[in-house]
C-alpha cells in the first residue's frame, strides 16, 4: 500500500512538472493528456489504496507512513508523513475523481488558450497540494499542503493575468488565505505546546491531557484557518472575486475540493474539538450564520458564476456546521454529493458562457432551453440535487446534516431552524438562475445556436468592466466551446451527473444504507457523538420538511421568474433597503476595508513618508553620512597646499614641544 | 663674555629666521630666512664647543654649512626651473598639492 | 674689549636678520644676509673659532650669497606681492615671538653653570685648521665623506633641474615628451586641471610653457 500511496502524490506532481518544464518541447494537446492521465493514475491508486486499506481490520486502519525524517531538532519531529485512513481516502477518492473529470472537461473547454500548458501544470500542482493536505500525517506537512493549496488558488484565479479585475482577485484570495495560515500555525504553536509532537495520532491520543483555554484558543485559530479557506464569514470575502478564474478552475477549486479544506480539517482534528466544546459550538454558529447570509445575497445577484459561487458559500456553512455539531459522516456525505453536483453546475455554467461568447450576466441571459438540451438538462439535474428533491443526492445529505444537528437538542434548534430557512432560500436562487437562464425569450446568441452558428464575438472585452482585450496569451483564447459540440465535456458532465443522481443511494436513512458511516467509522472512533442517531420519527419529520420546502422553493421561483415576470421588479422596489443590503454582500467588503485596509495603508504611507524620509534618511544615514563628512573636511583643511601652512604648523609643534620640556625641569 | 649672551643671540635669530619664513611670500627670501635659521644654530654649535674646550662643535658647524650650502642650491634650482615655466613665484599662489 | 666686539657684532647680527625678513626688496634682503652673516664671522672669532669663520665668509658670504645675488638677478621682481595679509602676519610673528620667549626662558631660567662661564680652557691649537683638519679625518670621517657626496649630489641635481629641456623652449609646435607623458594618460594631471578640464585647461608637465 505505501508505494501506492505514495505513487498517489507523485503522479500529480510529475505531471505538473513536465508540463512545467517541456512545454515547448511537447505537441499542442500534450499537457491535457498528460495532467489527466496523471490525475486518473493517482485516481487509480487511490482506488487501490482504497482495497488494500479496507483488507485491513476496523483497528488498524491508520496507518502512518514516513518519507524521511526533517529536522529533529528539540522536541520538534518535522517528518515526511503520511496517514491512510478512512477519512483521507474518502477525501483522496473525492479529489482524485472530480479532478479528473474536470481535467478531461478542460482539454476541450481550454482549448484556443494561448497559456494551455501553464493551465493543466497549475492545476496538476493544484491536485497534488490538495493531496498533501489530505494525506498529511502531521501539522507540518498540513501547513505545506495548506499553504501549497493557497499559492495554487492563487495562480490559476490570476490564471488570465492581464487583466487586472483577475489579479485583483487574485492577490485578494491570497491575502485572506494567508490570514487563515496564519491562524492555522499559530492554532498548531498552541496545541503543539502541550502535546509535544507534531503527528496527529500523537497529539489526539494526549488531547485529553491539554489544558482547556489552551485548547480553545488554539482551536479557534485552527478555525480561523478553517474559515479563510472555505469562505466562511468574516473570511469569506475573496470567493466571488475569486470567479474571475476560469470556470474548470472554479468548478474544481473553489466548489470541490479546497474550500472543502476546512471541513476536513475540522473533522480530522475531531478530538482536539470534542474537548474544547466552545470552539466547536463558534464553528457550528459561523456556519450557520454563513449559510444564511450566502442565501440572501444569492437571490440578488446577476452574475451566473457568482450566483454558484454564494451557493457554494452557503453549502460549505452546512458542512461547517455539521462537523462542528459533531455530525461528521454526515457532513462529509454532504461533501461528496455537493462535489458532484456543484461541480457539474459550473461545468454546465461554462457551457452557457461560452454559448454567450464570454458574458456571464444573467441579465442578458434567457431562452437557452432549445438550443442546448444537454446543457439544460445537466443544469436542471444539478439544480434539483442542489434544492434538495428526492432521490438526487443533494437530499439525502443536506436532510441528514440538518436531522442531526436538530438531534443535539438545545440550543441547536436554533440551528435546526435556520437551516431549513437556508434550505428554502437555496432552492429559491438555484432555479431562479435555472429558469432565467433557459427559459422565456429566446436572447440574440440563443437563437443563433439554435440555427446551428455559435455566437461569435467582435471585440473582447472584460464581461465585468468592459475593457478592451485581445486573446494573446494572458487574456481568454478567441475559441468557446460548448458542452453540445464536445465529447469529452459530455463525458465528464455526464459522469458527474450520475453521482449527482445516484450519489444519494450511499447513505439511506431510515433502515437504508450506511456506506459513509460504516466506511469512516475507523477514524471516528471514540467520538462522542459516534452515538449521535436521530429517531425514526425525528427523521420521517425532517425528511418531509425538507421536500416541501424544497419543492415550495422551486413553486416560488417559477412564479416569480417564469409566471409572473414583472413580479421581480416589483418585489425589488418594494424591499429596496433589503435588496440593496443583499446586493452590496452585506457592506463586507466595505467593512473590511473601513476597518483593516485603511488604517494600514495609512501605516504604510506614514511609514514611507515621514518616517523613512525623517527619521531613516535624514538622521540616521543622512547624520552618519554627515559625521563622516564633516570630520574628513576638517581633516582636509589641513592639506591646504600653503607652504607657510606647513611652515607654521611645523614651528608650532617645535615651540610645543620646547615648552613641553621646559614644563618637565 | 659669558656664552649665555651668545646663545641669546643666537635663539632671538632664529625666532626672527621663523618669524620670516611663516611671514614672507617670497620664495627666495623665504630661503634666506631658513639661512638665517641655520646660522643661529652655527652659533649656538660654536658657542657650545667654545664651552666645552673641544672642537666638535665646530666640526658640525662645517658639516652644517655644507649642508646649507646644498640645499640652498637645489632650492634655487627648483626657483629657477620654476620661473622658467613662467608659473608665479609666490608660495600662496602655487598650493596644487592640497587636499 | 671683547665685550664691546660683542655687542657690535650682536647687534649687526640682529640687525641684519631683521633686514632679511623685513625689507620689500629680495635683492636688499639678500645683502641684509651678508651683512649677517660677517656679524657672524665676528662673533666666531671671538669664540675663538677661526677657522669657521674663515670658512664662513668665503664659503657662506662668498659663495652662496653670490648664487642668490644671481637668481635674484635673473629672477627679478615681477610683481610679486611682498607679504601675507594681515592675519597670517600677526600670527607668524606671534609663533616667532612664542618661540623666542621659550628659548630664552629655557635658557635663562634653566640653571645652568656652564654659560655663565667664559668657558673651559681651550688649547693652544683650539679652532686651528689644523685640529679641524685632524678631526675630520679622523673622529668625523664618515659625516665628511657623506658630506663631500652631498655637494655632488647637490650639484648635479641643480643642473638636472633648471637646464633646459633639449629644443627651443618657445616652440609649442613640438611639445617635448617625458617618462610621464608616455605613460600617463592625457587628461591626468594634477586635482585642479581636472576640474577645470571641461573648459579645455590642458595639463601642463611635458608641454612648454
Amino acid at each position: 500500500m505505501e508505494t501506492l500511496a505514495w505513487l498517489v502524490l507523485i503522479l500529480p506532481l510529475a505531471g505538473s512538472l513536465i508540463s512545467a518544464l517541456g512545454f515547448r518541447a511537447l505537441p499542442a494537446r500534450a499537457p491535457a493528456v498528460i495532467g489527466t492521465a496523471a490525475i486518473a493514475g493517482a485516481f487509480a491508486c487511490t482506488i487501490g489504496v482504497l482495497v488494500k486499506l479496507q483488507d485491513l481490520d476496523a483497528e488498524h486502519r491508520q496507518v502512518v507512513f514516513v518519507a524521511w525524517d526533517y529536522a529533529q531538532t528539540a522536541g520538534v519531529d518535522a517528518k515526511l508523513s503520511i496517514l491512510i485512513d478512512p477519512l483521507s481516502v474518502f477525501m483522496m477518492l473525492v479529489v482524485t475523481g472530480v479532478s479528473t473529470l474536470i481535467h478531461l472537461y478542460s482539454a476541450t473547454y481550454m482549448k484556443g488558450d494561448r497559456g494551455y500548458a501553464r493551465f493543466f501544470s497549475y492545476l496538476n500542482f493544484f491536485v497534488f497540494s490538495m493531496l498533501v493536505l489530505v494525506m498529511a500525517g502531521n501539522f507540518f506537512l498540513l501547513v505545506v499542503g495548506w499553504a501549497f493549496v493557497g499559492a495554487a488558488s492563487y495562480l490559476l484565479i490570476s490564471y488570465w493575468y492581464r487583466r487586472t479585475t483577475a489579479t485583483t482577485a487574485g492577490l485578494k484570495a491570497f491575502v485572506i488565505n494567508v490570514v487563515g495560515d496564519v491562524g492555522l500555525v499559530l492554532g498548531t504553536y498552541f496545541i503543539f505546546r502541550h502535546s509535544g509532537t507534531l503527528d496527529f495520532l500523537g497529539t489526539f491520543e494526549t488531547a485529553g491531557s491539554q489544558p482547556e483555554g489552551s485548547l480553545t484558543a488554539g482551536c479557534i485559530l485552527l478555525l480561523v484557518g478553517a474559515f479563510a479557506k472555505s469562505a466562511q464569514i468574516p473570511l469569506h470575502t475573496w470567493l466571488p472575486d475569486a470567479m474571475e478564474g476560469p470556470t474548470p478552475v472554479s468548478a474544481l477549486i473553489h466548489a470541490a475540493t479546497m474550500v472543502t479544506a476546512g471541513v476536513y480539517l475540522i473533522a480530522r482534528m475531531w478530538p482536539l474539538f470534542e474537548q474544547a466544546p466552545a470552539a466547536a459550538d463558534v464553528g457550528a454558529i459561523a456556519g450557520c450564520v454563513t449559510l444564511l447570509v450566502a442565501g440572501t445575497i444569492g437571490l440578488v445577484v446577476t452574475d451566473l458564476k457568482r450566483v454558484i459561487a454564494y451557493s457554494t458559500m452557503s453549502q460549505i456553512g452546512y458542512m461547517i456546521m455539521a462537523v462542528s455539531a459533531g455530525a461528521y459522516a454526515a457532513g462529509l456525505f454532504h461533501l461528496m454529493t455537493h462535489a458532484f453536483f456543484k461541480a457539474l453546475l459550473f461545468m454546465a455554467a461554462g457551457s452557457v458562457i461560452a454559448a454567450m461568447a464570454g458574458e456571464q450576466s444573467l441579465d442578458k441571459m434567457g431562452g437557452f432551453r432549445k438550443a442546448m438540451p444537454f446543457t439544460f438538462g445537466c443544469f436542471v439535474i444539478g439544480g434539483l440535487a442542489l434544492a434538495g428533491i428526492p432521490p438526487f443526492s443533494g437530499f439525502f445529505s443536506k436532510d441528514e446534516i440538518i436531522t442531526l444537528v436538530g438531534e443535539r437538542g438545545g440550543w441547536h434548534y436554533a440551528l435546526y431552524t435556520a437551516a431549513y430557512v437556508g434550505s428554502f432560500l437555496t432552492a429559491v436562487y438555484t432555479w431562479r438562475m435555472i429558469f432565467r437562464a433557459f427559459w422565456g425569450k429566446a436572447v440574440p446568441e440563443a437563437e443563433e445556436l439554435e440555427h446551428g452558428h455559435l455566437h461569435h464575438a467582435e471585440e473582447h472585452r472584460n464581461p465585468a468592466t468592459g475593457e478592451l482585450e485581445d486573446t494573446d496569451v494572458g487574456f481568454p483564447g478567441p475559441e468557446h466551446h460548448i458542452a453540445e459540440r464536445s465529447a469529452a465535456m459530455k463525458v465528464a458532465m455526464g459522469l458527474l451527473a450520475v453521482g449527482a443522481i445516484v450519489g444519494g443511494l450511499l447513505q439511506i436513512p431510515l433502515g437504508g444504507t450506511d456506506v459513509v458511516d460504516t466506511f469512516l467509522e475507523p477514524t471516528f472512533e471514540g467520538s462522542q457523538y459516534a452515538h449521535l442517531h436521530a429517531s425514526d420519527g425525528f427523521t420521517t419529520l425532517s425528511l418531509i420538511i425538507g421536500t416541501v420546502l424544497a419543492v415550495g422553493g422551486i413553486a416560488v421561483a417559477y412564479y416569480i421568474w417564469v409566471l409572473k415576470p414583472g413580479l421581480s421588479a416589483q418585489i425589488q422596489a418594494r424591499f429596496s433597503g433589503l435588496h440593496r443590503l443583499f446586493a452590496n454582500k452585506w457592506y463586507f467588503d466595505e467593512l473590511i476595508e473601513l476597518v483593516i485596509v485603511r488604517p494600514f495603508s495609512w501605516f504604510g504611507r506614514f511609514g514611507q513618508q515621514t518616517f523613512e524620509r525623517v527619521v531613516v534618511d535624514g538622521t540616521f544615514v543622512g547624520g552618519t553620512t554627515l559625521v563622516v563628512r564633516a570630520g574628513s573636511a576638517a581633516v582636509r583643511a589641513l592639506q591646504s597646499g600653503l607652504l607657510r601652512a606647513y611652515a607654521a604648523l611645523l614651528v608650532l609643534g617645535l615651540v610645543a614641544v620646547v615648552f613641553y620640556f621646559l614644563l618637565q625641569s | 663674555m659669558a656664552i649665555g649672551w651668545y646663545l641669546a643671540v643666537s635663539a632671538i635669530v632664529f625666532s626672527i629666521g621663523a618669524g620670516g619664513v611663516l611671514t614672507r611670500r617670497n620664495p627666495l627670501v623665504t630661503l634666506l630666512c631658513l639661512e638665517l635659521m641655520l646660522n643661529a644654530a652655527n652659533l649656538a654649535l660654536i658657542a657650545f664647543s667654545r664651552m666645552h674646550g673641544n672642537g666638535d662643535g665646530q666640526v658640525f658647524a662645517i658639516i652644517v654649512m655644507v649642508v646649507a650650502a646644498c640645499e640652498v642650491t637645489v632650492g634655487l634650482g627648483v626657483i629657477v626651473a620654476m620661473h622658467r615655466r613662467g608659473l608665479i613665484i609666490d608660495v600662496d599662489e602655487l598650493r596644487e598639492l592640497h587636499g | 674689549m671683547s665685550e664691546v666686539l660683542f655687542f657690535l657684532a650682536g647687534s649687526g647680527a640682529i640687525a641684519g636678520a631683521l633686514g632679511v625678513v623685513s625689507l620689500r626688496n629680495a635683492f636688499y634682503s639678500v645683502l641684509a644676509l651678508v651683512c649677517h652673516l660677517l656679524s657672524l664671522a665676528a662673533l666666531f672669532l671671538l669664540l675663538q673659532a677661526q677657522f669657521v669663520a674663515a670658512a664662513q665668509v668665503i664659503v657662506y658670504a662668498g659663495a652662496v650669497m653670490v648664487l642668490y645675488v644671481f637668481v635674484v638677478s635673473y629672477i627679478g621682481q615681477g610683481g610679486v606681492a611682498m607679504q601675507m595679509t594681515g592675519r597670517g602676519r600677526i600670527g607668524g610673528y606671534l609663533f616667532a615671538g612664542a618661540l623666542a620667549a621659550e628659548l630664552m626662558i629655557a635658557m635663562l631660567g634653566s640653571g645652568l653653570h656652564a654659560i655663565s662661564t667664559d668657558g673651559a680652557k681651550a688649547d693652544a691649537g683650539f679652532g686651528d685648521p689644523e685640529q679641524i683638519g685632524s678631526l675630520l679625518l679622523t673622529k668625523f670621517l664618515f659625516p665628511f665623506e657623506a658630506a663631500s657626496f652631498l655637494l655632488l649630489i647637490a650639484a648635479v641635481g641643480a643642473v638636472v633641474l633648471a637646464r633646459r629641456r633639449g629644443g627651443a623652449i618657445d616652440d609649442p609646435a613640438q611639445p617635448v615628451l617625458s617618462v610621464m607623458d608616455m605613460i600617463r594618460d592625457e587628461h591626468l594631471g594634477t586635482m585642479a586641471e581636472t576640474v577645470n578640464a571641461g573648459e579645455g585647461a590642458q595639463p601642463t608637465i611635458g608641454r612648454s610653457s
